[in-house]
């Protein structure tokens, strides 16, 4: 087993306080860790006045050589030919990370007729841009697109590599970390460079109420899918940047066993929640699928996308696209308004990060009220349409 | 067809959330366990594509300590044929390349396997990484956050893949792995008979040795990546509550809202 604790220990239980996960106890005066709870994250061993914890420590995989540092590279994630609005905030973090790590910034990009995103990528100040165009990847289909990023990651070594926390991200980039067997941090919030230069990675847990910080040191490339809204877009430049590196992929089509047919368009609005900077969600308190019309209404006069609460998604008044929440989707907008919605733990973890959040309910006790910057307890069937007309006056 | 599905035991959020002791700063995880609610539609899948066609075995496995054992009887009662708990310290500290690693090696030693159903992520660590991270390590194709199964014969299945902007349709051949949304379904309760099956039910438990698991592959050892630090976000306050009359209020959030000068 990979932890052990020795004779020598005193039992001064200055480990049992420093055990993030309670996994440490003390018996006969001696510490004794639960090998069950225990995740071998090493807290112990560095507290240890008597250096009486032993960890078996991994084989380096990373050599001095460093043969994984050829830059930090963003995939460039598009779909029905536009880019997604998340591999713009990847530059901008990007940018600032290569500053730290001092090597360059390049975006993957992989799809079918991508002269046009290329064209617009070289606005954001990249070194460059890896383009593979194939008609086979036109659609988004895992095997493809993993067989090529694998490939890439393989002769080109980058150290770095981030991609959106999307349904195509999430489900792509964990078949390539699979294949390549290297470290994968999901849906990262906040991502920094260490002395060491090595990548720190911060990420919510629980539903968002613990935060984990996590880094890859024996593996490369380090990869992190990161949560669309929360880090800054790069600005784009009127000059031309980057290198633009066609690669030559050959399929073979033995090798992929997915075939695409066809796509639905199915979102009420044209704004996928996820990516957008204003969202209008409705709760219990809408009362039956006509009323989301109160909702959709502000929406539309403010730009917003349409949310929904788990309780309106089951009662079946607006589809599961919408749904905010822990087993919904997670936002992160400018503005968030909750109508209706009480504010159970699992509508917070999908929605408490966002920057401005205003919640109406007639429940002046609604837990929504813990969270919300601006709260207004009343009737929304009222407070709502006044809201859009008031809206209406003061911008005409 | 022989569906395997691996289920994860997360702790109840509505039971109380994970939090952070403020004096010793260790993780507090109280209250009680349940199935994660998206393996509950995985299952309730391979139920409901067993009653579609015939001949199909259904297999469900978890990876976590003893008393996971539960979840695996839940499954049981609600109709799954066959469970194994993959359980050993050996495991402890796995991260998701580590889990995908060991649940694939346990796929391969049960065999046989056609069709394997995830839930599309836990909602405890929400990484949605484990279901594909096995096909991969499976060498399988996979499909990720499926909404619906339109058709599935012996060779092949055609699925609704939720996306952000609407739902893609693919076919893909089996053998295969897709992973669920809770649209998909909605799960079935346990059947009384399902109940003292399951209360009956012999589960085997695989070790990692049984797996023939390297312990440099499992676990921490394994693990390519590491939690070093643990902390509890800020916490969020309640601001300001707008009080008074319709005619009052509504102005006055009205004017809050265009100095944010988002729209």
């Amino acid at each position: 087993m990979g932890i052990k604790i020795l004779e020598t220990c005193t039992g001064c239980s200055v480990c049992i306080d420093a055990c993030p996960f309670s996994a440490i106890s003390l018996c006969n005066e001696k510490a004794e860790i639960d090998l069950n709870t225990c995740t071998l994250c090493g807290a112990c061993v560095e507290v240890c006045p008597v250096e009486a914890i032993q960890m078996d420590k991994q084989e380096a995989l990373i050599t001095s050589e460093k043969p994984f540092s050829n830059g930090i590279w963003v995939f460039g994630e598009q779909r029905h030919g536009r880019l997604a609005g998340v591999v713009i905030e990847l530059i901008g973090e990007g940018l600032k990370l290569k500053e730290k790590l001092n090597e360059p910034l390049s975006v993957v990009l992989v799809g079918y007729n991508t002269d046009k995103l290329v064209e617009e990528l070289q606005h954001y100040g990249l070194d460059s841009i890896y383009v593979i165009d194939d008609p086979l990847l036109e659609e988004f289909q895992d095997e493809p697109y993993a067989e090529c990023l694998e490939k890439i990651v393989k002769e080109l070594k980058p150290s770095i590599i981030l991609a959106g926390a999307t349904t195509i991200g999430r489900s792509f980039m964990s078949r390539v970390a699979a294949k390549i067997r290297t470290g994968l941090t999901a849906d990262c919030t906040g991502l920094n460079i260490t002395d060491e230069g090595l990548l720190e990675q911060t990420r919510p847990a629980f539903g968002g109420n613990i935060m984990a910080t996590i880094i890859c040191r024996n593996y490369r490339p380090q990869m992190a899918t990161v949560r669309p809204k929360v880090m800054k877009p790069a600005t784009r430049r009127d000059s031309l940047s980057g290198e633009i590196i066609r690669i030559k992929h050959e399929f073979s089509r033995e090798n992929i066993h997915t075939d695409f047919k066809s796509f639905v368009a199915e979102i009420m609005d044209t704004v996928n929640i996820t990516e957008a900077d204003i969202i209008v969600s409705g709760g219990r308190g809408i009362g039956c699928p006509e009323n989301f019309k109160v909702i959709e209404e502000l929406a539309r006069e403010i730009g917003a996308a349409v949310g929904a609460s788990r309780a309106a998604v089951d009662a079946g008044w607006i589809p599961y696209s919408h749904q905010v929440g822990q087993t919904g989707k997670t936002v992160c907008p400018k503005l968030y308004i909750a109508c209706g919605i009480s504010g159970a733990i699992q509508h917070l973890a999908g929605m408490s990060s966002s920057d401005v959040i205003v919640a109406i309910n007639k429940d002046p006790d609604a837990p929504i009220f813990n969270v919300a910057t601006i709260g207004i307890v009343g009737d929304l069937f009222q407070v709502v349409p006044a809201l859009v007309k008031e809206l209406k006056r003061c911008r005409s | 067809m022989h569906i395997i599905v691996p289920i994860k035991q997360v702790p109840d959020p509505e039971s109380g959330a994970a939090t952070i002791d403020p004096e010793t700063g260790t993780l507090r995880r109280e209250g009680a366990s349940i199935v994660n609610p998206f393996d509950m539609n995985a299952i309730e899948e391979a139920l409901r594509i067993k009653e579609r066609i015939p001949d199909v075995t259904t297999t469900v496995i978890t990876m976590g300590p003893p008393q996971a054992d539960k979840a695996l009887r839940l499954a049981l009662a609600m109709g799954i044929d066959n469970a194994y708990l993959i359980c050993d310290a050996a495991f402890a500290g796995s991260d998701t390349w580590a889990t995908g690693y060991s649940l694939s090696s346990a796929i391969r030693y049960i065999g046989n396997f056609d069709l394997v159903i995830c839930g599309k992520q836990a909602i405890d660590g929400d990484t949605a990484q484990v279901g594909p991270g096995i096909a991969a390590m499976l060498g399988i194709p996979h499909i990720s956050s499926v909404r619906k199964i339109e058709e599935i014969g012996n060779d092949k299945i055609v699925v609704e893949r939720l996306m952000e902007d609407g739902y893609d349709v693919l076919s893909m051949d089996i053998p295969c792995l897709i992973t669920v949304v809770k649209e998909i379904n909605e799960p079935r309760l346990e059947s009384l008979k399902g109940k003292l099956r399951a209360k009956k039910a012999e589960i085997p438990t695989l070790k990692a040795d049984d797996l023939n698991l390297s312990r440099d592959d499992i676990g921490q050892n394994g693990s390519p990546t590491k939690v070093i630090r643990i902390f509890t976000p800020p916490k969020r306050e309640g601001g300001e509550i707008l009080k008074g009359e319709v005619e009052e209020v509504v102005p006055a959030l009205a004017q809050k809202l265009l100095e944010l000068k988002i729209f």
